[in-house]
């Protein structure tokens, strides 16, 4: 059979980033930004943002102080790159912020690091101080700094993350004004996923072009997946983007695959028949790199009560919407497993659930949906019996 | 002076006494203490020129800021969906019957907590576990078992 799934090596390679460095901070901000712009890249974290754009406006806010954030919250179920990225190439993460810091004009950077990966800290704060000493020498203005987050997932949301590393609760703020205006200390910030930085850095290394020859119209590039589950194969790839999931399935399942969670736990769930039209992309289903497989002996009623209880303690609580919406979902699923409620009152739960998604604060309330739907429209024999 | 306010006093002198140093400071209590006890957060908030109730209302929003009292050592095994799919439940009800505590308890010598946490980034590798901060991947409950061992040499 031949081998439709791309591999790529554009976030691991190893490189000067230094000469990358160099070659960048003789170009103008502008020069900087058209080339990210032009490349087509968009976010790695999930929401999809167009890069270069998230650039050009923290670029055009007149401030005194302006901020790059590195986001390395990486909480969402089934997502484990980020970790692989600042263990291998933390380099490339590093000048991907200072980057960042010269298109904008930034002079300090903050990586914010899930407490989970703690253990990554020594190694970060020597590579850190390291690397703070070359932009020295280069005469560079730009500080890098490591933040710890304290195991709450929440927190990976740009504003939630802001509130947090200013010593407050993590609770998300209202949007707008976005963090490209209104930041961390209420100054203009561009925050970016670990991935993303990288990618940027590697675009101004080899310029847009290369990276509009990978992926599709609307999903240029490559991406590194989280692949995990019920698959012989489970790890971490850089593939380009715009596979259907059947080529997926072929390349990493076991043989036997019922479902693909795309997206991990605030993703969708795909079922066996719609593997073939399914494309993975933000022109089909976007993901921040998580792909969950579960073969035919999962039962998705375990599955959907998993994310619904993961979805539940991690909610902030702030708006109820969310908080109560989270509790009633998985109360609902319990009781028409027990046979408490009748089955046609999954109807009303995928109310709550379109509720949820209009009416909740942030991106934790407002995806519940995605797999609370995706699974039940796909399995709801699953759910019932 | 007491013990706790000295240690903070010596955490703001680096983490500085802003506002946005408090996370900083409440990590490096939990970082040598395991939690933060009614004295700590008093201190905290002294130093910091904030209310204890605001200290508190912080630390109590993040699952790794623990403001009941928790062993020398923090077991976290990943409940999340692969972990729970590759064999979660068995090391945990290994390590509850090893250390004769049940979930979210600590032992009475007060050299472990035994905790269960959301996915921990490791899913290609699960079960895992976080031992304070060292990870423990493709663990086994014979595997489980070995490393609390470990710690409890380590632990006096
Ligand atoms: C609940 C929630 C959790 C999130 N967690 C993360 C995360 O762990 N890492 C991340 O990069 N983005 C996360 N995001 C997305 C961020 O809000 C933000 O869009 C992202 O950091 C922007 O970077 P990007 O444009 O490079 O993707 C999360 C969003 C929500 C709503
Ligand atoms: S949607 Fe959920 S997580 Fe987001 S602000 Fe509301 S309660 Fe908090
Ligand atoms: S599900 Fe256990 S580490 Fe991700």
């Amino acid at each position: 059979m031949e081998n439709k799934i791309k591999k790529v090596d554009l976030i691991f390679e190893k490189v000067d980033h230094l000469a990358i460095l160099d070659k960048s901070f003789k170009r103008t901000s502008d020069e900087i930004i058209l080339d990210v712009i032009d490349s087509g890249l968009r976010g790695r974290g999930g929401a999809g943002f167009p890069t270069g754009l998230k650039w050009k406006f923290a670029k055009n806010e007149e401030a005194d102080q302006k901020y790059v954030i590195c986001n390395a919250d990486e909480g969402e179920p089934g997502t484990f790159k980020d970790r692989e990225i600042l263990t291998q190439v933390p380099e490339k993460v590093l000048a991907g912020m200072a980057l960042c810091g010269k298109a904008i004009g930034a002079t300090e950077g903050y990586i914010y690091l899930r407490a989970e990966y703690n253990f990554l800290l020594p190694m970060l704060h020597e590579k850190m101080k390291e690397f703070n000493k070359q932009m020295k020498e280069h005469n560079f203005e730009f500080t890098v700094f490591v933040r710890s987050g304290s195991g709450a997932y929440v927190c990976g949301e740009e504003t939630a993350l802001m509130e947090s590393m200013e010593g407050h609760r993590g609770e998300p703020r209202n949007k707008p004004p976005f963090p490209t205006q209104h930041g961390y200390l209420g100054k203009p910030t561009s925050i970016n996923n670990v991935e993303t930085l990288v990618f940027a850095l590697m675009i101004a290394n080899l310029g847009p072009q290369m990276f509009k020859d990978l992926g599709t119209f609307d999903s240029r590039g490559s991406k590194v997946f989280s692949i995990s589950g019920d698959t012989p194969k489970a790890g971490i790839y850089e593939l380009e983007l715009g596979m259907s999931l059947l080529d997926f399935v072929n390349e990493f399942g076991d043989g036997d695959t019922k479902a693909v969670q795309v997206g991990g736990a605030s993703g969708f769930c795909v079922a066996r028949k719609h593997f073939k039209e399914t494309l993975i992309g933000f022109e089909g289903i976007p993901t921040g790199g998580s792909m969950m497989l579960f073969n035919s002996s999962r039962s998705m009623y375990n599955i959907l009560h998993d994310y619904l209880e993961f979805f539940e303690e991690e909610s902030c609580g702030q708006c109820t919407p969310c908080r109560v919406g989270c509790q009633q979902l998985l109360k609902g699923i319990e009781s028409v497993k027990k046979g408490v409620k009748p089955p046609p009152y999954l109807e009303t739960l995928q109310k709550l659930s379109d509720t949820m998604k209009i009416a909740s604060k942030c991106g934790l309330g407002q995806s519940v949906g995605n797999p609370f739907n995706s699974i039940i429209n796909n399995f709801r024999e699953e759910i019932i019996y | 002076m007491t013990k706790i306010e000295e240690f903070v006093k010596e955490q703001a002198d680096i983490h500085g006494r802003e506002r946005n140093s408090l996370m900083p400071i409440l990590q490096a209590v939990v970082q040598s203490e395991r939690f933060l006890s009614e004295d700590a957060m008093v201190a905290i908030a002294t130093e910091l020129d904030l209310s204890t109730a605001d200290v508190f209302g912080t630390a109590s929003f993040y699952t790794f800021l623990d403001t009941v009292p928790r062993g020398k050592n923090i077991i976290r095994v990943c409940k999340t969906i692969t972990c729970h799919m590759k064999g979660k439940d068995a090391i945990i009800s290994t390590l509850e019957d090893m250390l004769k505590v049940k979930l979210g308890e600590t032992t009475s010598d007060g050299k472990f907590s035994l905790l269960q946490a959301n996915c921990l980034g490791w899913c290609h590798k699960g079960p895992v576990m976080l031992v304070n901060d060292e990870i423990y991947p493709e663990i086994t409950p014979e595997k489980a078992v070995e490393v609390v061992q470990e710690y409890l040499k380590k632990t006096k």
